[in-house]
């Protein structure tokens, strides 16, 4: 009997939860421990249910586990720089430095290269930014960082626009949404159907050690990726999944629903690669149609009617091609276990 | 030791001397040569425990130095012109964090039109960053000043650009008495930095500052610039003890001290100008000239008392503010406010004009006799522009200024 | 390092300052809602933590919980029809959780290692009558034990159990764990007395100085309708067939069996006849399979083990070696009708199994003792008309519908609490129930998908032969899985989840078992903890200021 049942790789819950009091403590989440890093602390300013303060203090605490405190930190301009260092107050608990928004992981190459120079070559770095400063004004700097192979990990929180300064578009915009800048008017309502920039894709092309995208909504599997991010040395990149109740125009208690679901309906892959080859991906658990990936997020509600049915079904069916190109491209529709 | 050296070799075998722990590279005319030159000295290993890295962009430049700084490295990084322009936000943001980055600018025009010779304009376009501006006249003073450049740095926390004229003296082979390491590891000791990145005592570096306090950030900045008005003195004569040779200050002042016309200028002109002083003092006009070593901070004080007995100032510029005009010249009038001396403009050697003794010589003379205009462009074609400014007169599609500037030079010279 | 650079240079963790909670319009608060497992359970266990306690492979911990409600675990976890398992959320996810096998395992342990409840209360000096040793008695005898009350049972037959030895067949419920069980109780200190009919109850009270007394007496008799027979035919009811194989006097059925009925002691009689050497035993019915009151669970059993089944037909009439059975149909109410139409069935002996009802003449001389349909009533707090007489089981009306052994284990249990507090002078008070904890509350996602851990059957071929034990016990491996595929819905399990999700860290994760408390200082309100949480546990509050 025993062969034919799911081993026993979890208890009470799977290991989807933050904690679970029936496993050994080094089998828990970084979260879960009451002395934590708490890299990012009470009191800073992000809106309630930020997507983005959530993954910075995920993916910080995280890689501070991995590094035993050792960590710098270095700080694009946008959102997550905004709401924690205001002055007189930090919400930092590690050492942090922001520059400008378009030269993080230039300034967090200098970091590295400073460290070494000075024989520091435990202490490892982090650069992390926003999609604008990840994709569309940092791109030049990050593209030279992957090239030059330069020691640090750099963390893109994605949320898919420029919220700071009001939500606009950005070069990870989905295809209809909404945003300041691509409103809902005229016969293309919305942001224009383009390839976006694949940032993870686009980093694979360097051939950096690693590559690897995760959401807020799967802590254990974005926790694994940092530390196996910390694993590697040379450039590394880390691109998370950050969904933002005030852009995408969510309920505040959707951040993480969102961002399963984004990984459920294949709009988001999750997956990993090492010097450019994908490895291994995150199979969804229960396949979702994108419908019901779109229909809590105002910047989509142009393409329902008001009883929540699809009125622009014609719409819909480009982004679940995109959603079944993910699935196909990068194996997510795999048994559970496999 | 003395050596006949190449400007760029000078200030590169110096730098390295310095003890740079960072220096990040990107090509650009002129200033190429001195990174060419410490990226070797790295790769040979006879600049050793430094990192030496091939950046994406002048921004990247800048930002990498910061990083590093911030972590409390030496950081060296050399640019010019367009490349000083694509990375002034990162210049402006090391100076607000108070990073002592050292960084050669070798001085180069701005386009449009894309011109690589030697002007002012791309120092001029960051005077105003919060880095100490050094200009050096001579490879002799490039050398010198790097040094002090380093230590001055280090000492306030705050960055500093030496600016050596591009071509005239980055690409220029002579005499220079380059120092000992053991002299230049005196000068220069090691890094103790203000703040630094520290995982075992963390700091928030780089916070946002609003209206409360973004007043007071700024004047503590002026504070500590102007503390470099008392710094560079002292550090320039420890420079003289230790090299054994007079060493750049402030200012430096050449025959001022009988002096009816005081001529004021930076850079590798004052040469040229000291020798038409010394010109005209054999035919019985008093000049002297005053460099300006130190343009920011402006040694406001100094320069009043180094003009106090000039009946006639002349400012010959490689920059001015287009619509308004010498800029160094609205500096020595600051200095000189309150007197009625009368204080001209000479805008010379824009885009590399080799800027003539002769012609600087009747300017001088005018200014003497006091016929000479506020503001003067040294030997502008007059026939030129004013064939431009009647096509544009006449026809609203005149077409572009330099090339019709340009085919009526060809024209001129037969070639069309 | 002592002096930054003013202002763009930040000591670390400064935001502590900003009281972000003055944001809040809403607040979290954690709840504990009733999980539908223990709302279901006739017994009123608290399933989920007891499940909670067996999670952490503490079975001890665990049975101590479960006996605080039920008093036979061992009995349970293979006689109760488990409608916890019926409402379980987690069979709208997977499968629900195998809580029966996992009591039933846990009764085991407690008989294997045997662990014992002490009686800790003082002893009141009340003395309680108890009539009947089946479920309800035993439970009400249990419970009146641990308040301190001195208890008596008496049984009129010579073995303790009722319809747990008399009504359920030995493959169902072995008989060493009935006595095991009994025994327990029996060692609390409560005096058991056999082969004592109590005729009066009254009397009895008066003649043992019983200040209250229990009547869990069950319905032993069969009922018999009129269907017309003719002399050689050999009918007999279902109750006294059972009953009769009990004390080992094994009925003689022939080989062809028909029984008459559809409930459970229908399934029992055609599987005791299987075993009891019939070739063919049909089970005739009146209505369809779906009206059947029996239990899929032994309509499933009786098939596999070579049960027959004739619905729609009535039995018109018996004869020796044959019946008439006259068909039926079903009115658009469900109800059957008579066809007309008959034919005959090849039968050596009719089993009837239609009901059964309770001699109630104990209780005949209190006229204020009301009866309806055959059994007692009784109000909220199991009493009846009578004060200070109360009853239980198969012998009285039934607060919750139901008709089964784990009722009245209820019954028994609730009884006592009331008889506690009767005694004391006071009135019994129904605990308030909480809020249930709905499916909709749970966040599933966090659940991995695990199938049920099936409880291995013996071979169904096997089953025919003997009255060995049908359903097999779990391992403790696989109690252990099982017991930790509970959601713990509604009830905070410290998955740590609330503590990970909040982006303000405005959880205060108060160590093992003392759960979480809110940091106000920091929350802003914005809920994700609330619609993270596996189990529902979290309520969002409007905040008033």
């Amino acid at each position: 009997m025993a062969s034919e049942r799911t081993p026993v790789r979890f208890y009470q819950v799977g290991s989807f939860a933050v904690g679970n009091r029936l496993v050994a403590l080094e089998q828990r989440s970084a979260q879960s421990d009451p002395e934590r890093a708490n890299s990012l602390t009470s009191g800073h300013r992000a809106c309630a249910g930020c997507g983005e303060a959530l993954g910075a203090r995920y993916a910080l605490d995280a890689a501070m586990r991995a590094t035993e405190g050792r960590l710098v930190a270095v700080n694009a301009t946008g959102c997550l720089e905004v709401f924690s260092t205001p002055y007189p107050e930090t919400s930092w608990r590690i050492a942090w430095l922001h520059s400008l928004f378009a030269n993080a992981s230039s300034v967090a190459t200098g970091v590295a290269a400073g460290l070494r120079a000075k024989g520091r070559s435990d202490v490892r770095v982090v650069a992390q930014g926003g999609d604008g400063g990840t994709a569309d004004i940092g791109f030049g700097s990050l593209s030279g960082m992957f090239e030059r192979n330069d020691d640090v990990l750099f963390i893109c929180y994605d949320n898919e626009g420029y919220m700071n300064t009001g939500v606009q578009r950005s070069g990870t915009t989905p295809g209809a949404a909404r945003t300041a800048t691509t409103q809902v008017v005229g016969p293309h309502p919305g942001n224009v159907f383009g390839q976006g920039k694949d940032m993870p894709r686009i980093a694979m092309a360097h051939e950096i050690p690693y590559v690897a995208t995760a959401t807020v909504a799967d802590l254990f599997d974005l926790e694994s990726k940092v530390e196996r991010a910390m694993a590697h040395h040379g450039a590394r990149y880390l691109h998370i999944l950050v969904p933002c109740p005030l852009g995408w125009g969510a309920l505040s208690s959707d951040t993480i629903r969102l961002a399963r679901l984004a990984h459920e309906t294949g709009i988001f892959p999750v997956f990993e690669a090492e010097h450019g080859e994908v490895t291994s991906s995150l199979a969804i658990r229960r396949r979702t149609p994108v419908e019901e990936y779109l229909r809590p997020q105002r910047r989509f509600a142009h393409l329902f009617d008001k009883h929540g049915e699809v009125s622009a079904p014609e719409v819909v069916a480009k982004l679940q091609a995109l959603c079944d190109r993910n699935i196909e491209r990068y194996g997510l529709s795999k048994e559970e276990g496999q | 030791m003395q050596r006949q050296i190449e400007g760029s070799q000078a200030i590169a075998q110096t730098v390295a001397m310095c003890r740079p722990q960072v220096v990040c590279a990107y090509p650009i005319s002129p200033q190429t040569h001195i990174i060419e030159e410490l990226g070797a000295m790295v790769k040979k290993g006879e600049l050793a425990d430094c990192e030496y890295i091939n950046v994406d962009s002048e921004m990247a430049a800048m930002s990498v130095a910061i990083g590093a700084s911030a972590v409390g490295a030496r950081a060296f990084t050399a640019t010019a012109s367009q490349g000083l322009l694509y990375m002034i936000e990162a210049v402006y943001n090391a100076a607000g964090l108070g990073l002592p980055v050292v960084m050669t600018l070798a001085n180069r025009a701005i386009g449009a039109p894309i011109n690589i010779w030697n002007d002012h304009t791309d120092a001029m376009a960051v005077r105003d960053a919060g880095w100490v501006q050094l200009f050096a006249e001579t490879n002799q003073e490039a050398v010198d000043l790097h040094i002090l450049a380093f230590a001055l740095a280090e000492e306030l926390s705050v960055p500093v650009m030496v600016c050596v004229d591009g071509f005239i003296l980055t690409h220029s082979i002579e005499r220079v008495d380059m120092p000992e390491q053991e002299q230049v590891d005196r000068l220069v000791p090691p890094f103790e930095p203000r703040q630094m990145l520290d995982p075992d005592d963390p700091v928030s570096i780089g916070a946002m500052v609003g209206p409360e306090a973004f007043t007071e950030v700024r004047y503590l900045a002026q504070v500590r610039m102007h503390r470099a008005l008392d710094v560079i003195p002292e550090l320039a004569g420890r420079n003289a003890e230790v090299l054994g040779r007079p060493a750049t200050g402030l200012l430096h002042p050449y025959r001022t001290a009988d002096a009816d016309v005081v001529v004021v200028a930076m850079g590798s002109v004052l040469g040229t100008i000291k020798d038409v002083a010394d010109d005209l003092r054999e035919s019985g006009i008093r000049v002297g000239v005053l460099g300006i070593s130190c343009f920011r901070p402006f040694p406001v004080e100094q320069v009043r008392e180094a003009l106090a007995g000039a009946k006639t100032i002349v400012v010959v510029e490689k920059a001015f503010s287009i619509g308004y005009g010498g800029i160094l010249s609205t500096d020595i009038a600051m200095a000189l406010s309150g007197q009625t001396v009368p204080i001209h403009t000479i805008v010379a050697g824009l885009g590399g004009r080799p800027v003539w003794a002769a012609s600087l010589r009747k300017l001088f003379v005018d200014a003497h006799e006091g016929r000479l205009a506020e503001t003067v462009f040294c030997d502008l074609n007059t026939g030129l522009v004013e064939a431009e400014l009647e096509r544009m007169a006449i026809s609203r599609r005149s077409g572009p200024p330099a090339e019709n500037v340009l085919r009526d030079l060809a024209g001129k010279s037969g070639l069309n | 390092m002592s002096k930054k650079p003013f202002a763009i240079t930040l000591g670390v963790g400064t935001s502590l300052a900003n009281k972000t909670g003055s944001w809040r319009v809403e607040r979290p608060v954690y709840v504990d809602r009733l999980p539908p497992c223990n709302n279901a359970c006739p017994a009123g266990e608290n399933i989920q933590g007891w499940l909670y306690e067996a999670e952490e492979g503490n079975y001890e911990a665990a049975w101590r919980l479960l006996m605080t409600a039920n008093p036979l675990p061992a009995i349970m976890g293979r006689a109760c029809f488990h409608p916890c398992e019926t409402s379980c959320n987690r069979a709208q996810i997977d499968e629900a959780v195998g809580i029966n096998a996992v009591e039933r395992f846990l009764g085991d342990q407690a008989i294997e290692e045997g662990w014992r409840v002490p009686v800790v209360a003082e002893p009141s000096g009340r003395r309680v009558l108890v009539v009947g040793s089946g479920p309800a008695g035993l439970s009400a005898a249990y419970h009146l034990r641990l308040a301190g009350h001195e208890v008596e049972i008496h049984e009129a037959a010579p073995l303790p159990g009722g319809m747990l030895r008399y009504g359920i067949p030995a493959y169902r419920l072995p008989r060493d764990v009935v006595e095991a069980e009994i025994d327990r109780i029996v060692q609390m200190d409560v005096r058991l007395v056999l082969n004592s009919r109590i005729e009066r109850v009254s009397d009895a009270m008066a003649q043992g100085g019983f200040d209250a007394a229990f009547v869990g007496i069950g319905a032993q008799r069969g009922k018999h309708p009129d269907i017309p027979s003719g002399d050689a035919a050999k009918v007999l009811d279902a109750v006294s067939m059972l009953h009769g194989f009990e004390d080992g006097e094994a009925p003689v059925l022939g080989r062809r069996v028909v029984v008459y009925g559809g409930g459970d002691t229908a399934m029992d009689a055609a599987r005791t006849a299987q075993r009891l050497g019939a070739t063919e035993t049909i089970v005739v019915y009146r209505r369809t399979r779906d009206h059947m009151p029996a239990h899929d669970e032994e309509v499933l059993d009786a098939q596999a083990e070579g049960v027959q089944m004739r619905w729609l037909s009535t039995v018109a009439r018996a004869d020796g070696g044959r019946l008439t059975i006259e068909k039926m149909v079903l009115n658009d109410k469900g109800v059957a009708e008579p066809t007309g139409e008959f034919e005959d069935l090849e039968a050596d002996s009719l089993v009837l199994a239609l009901g059964q009802d309770t001699d109630l003449s104990l209780v005949g001389d209190w006229s204020e003792v009301v009866t309806t349909g055959g059994v007692v009533n009784v109000d909220v707090s199991q009493m009846t008309g009578r004060a200070g007489v109360f009853a239980g089981g198969d012998a009285s009306s039934s607060p919750t519908g139901e008709r089964t052994v784990t009722a009245a284990v209820g019954h028994g249990a609730r009884a006592a609490a009331a008889i506690d507090a009767w005694l004391a002078g006071g009135v019994f008070e129904p605990v308030a129930e909480r809020p249930l904890a709905t499916v909709e509350r749970l966040n599933s996602w966090y659940y991995a998908d695990a199938p049920r851990t099936m409880r291995p059957h013996l071979e169904a071929i096997r089953r025919r032969s003997n009255f060995d034990e049908v359903v097999g016990g779990l391992t403790a491996e696989d109690a252990l899985f099982e017991a930790r595929r509970c959601m713990s819905c509604g009830n905070c399990f410290e998955c740590d989840n609330c503590f990970g999700v909040c982006p303000d860290n405005a959880v205060i994760k108060l160590g093992p078992g003392l759960r979480y408390e809110f940091n106000l200082d920091y929350c802003k309100g914005c809920g994700i903890c609330a619609k993270e949480c596996p189990c529902g546990a979290i309520d969002m509050v409007p905040e008033h200021r």
